[in-house]
């Protein structure tokens, strides 16, 4: 299993903070976007490509091409604006 | 040589100083303080979230990188979290040096990549109601200044 983590206003939006999603082989963090954005309306407004968002994959900022292992833990979140 | 603290109480900027001013070998401190703003009487509150864990672990990486690139004595960089009211401190980054040159660059870089690069968000209240802060193109602008010097390795 992934699991998923979300921060500040997507956090909000989707009433989530943390899931459980399934490893399937070659999954990525762009195609996890993409299977999450399509559960429905509200998750696809947040997690849309057409959203600005960053990601972490076990606390290391990663890119959409990131390759995804069963048990990382993946974050999305909106541009950070500490400081 | 690094300090680095996320924390819900309040920050406190003479400690931060006298710190900074302990490092052996110091000719040079300078210490950066981020208030919350008013905005004209439209903030109530400032709450910030953060990802525990990696926001100390970014942090730290940011502090060890800046201390890569200039000669540093120390390095200092405290964030608060939580819930907190105009004129509060909300960040700390600070260096000491052995001269104000190289100080002044170290601490302007430290804190550009601070509001960049460490997973922390703003959250804004006040009488017209409460929203996230956007994240500004000029602060990516001025964090992009110092790149690519300061190499993010990993």
């Amino acid at each position: 299993m992934i699991t998923v983590r979300f921060f500040a206003g997507v956090r909000e939006a989707l009433q989530t903070d943390a899931l459980q999603w399934p490893h399937r082989p070659d999954l990525t963090v762009a195609a996890l976007r993409t299977q999450l954005a399509d559960l429905d309306p509200l998750w696809s407004a947040q997690l849309g490509s057409a959203r600005l968002l960053m990601c972490a994959v076990n606390e290391v900022m990663a890119s959409p091409e990131t390759a995804l292992n069963d048990g990382d833990v993946v974050a999305f979140f909106p541009p950070v604006t500490g400081g | 040589m690094f300090s680095v603290r996320i924390q819900p109480s309040p920050l406190v900027a003479a400690d931060a100083q006298a710190w900074l001013a302990a490092a052996p070998g110091a000719g040079a401190v300078v210490l950066f303080s981020g208030l919350v703003r008013d905005e004209g009487d439209q903030v109530q509150t400032l709450t910030l979230e953060h990802y525990p864990g990696m926001s100390e672990r970014r942090l730290r990486e940011l502090c060890e990188q800046v201390a890569a690139r200039w000669p540093l004595a120390r390095v200092l960089a405290w964030h608060r979290v939580g819930v907190m009211t105009p004129a509060e401190t909300i960040v700390l980054v600070g260096v000491a040096a052995a001269h104000r040159r190289e100080a002044f660059e170290a601490c302007d870089c430290l804190m550009d990549r601070v509001k960049t690069e460490v997973p922390l968000w703003k959250k804004l209240s006040g009488p017209g109601g409460d929203g996230w802060v956007e994240a500004r193109d000029r602060d990516r602008e001025a964090a992009a200044r110092w790149h690519p010097p300061v190499e993010d390795k990993r």
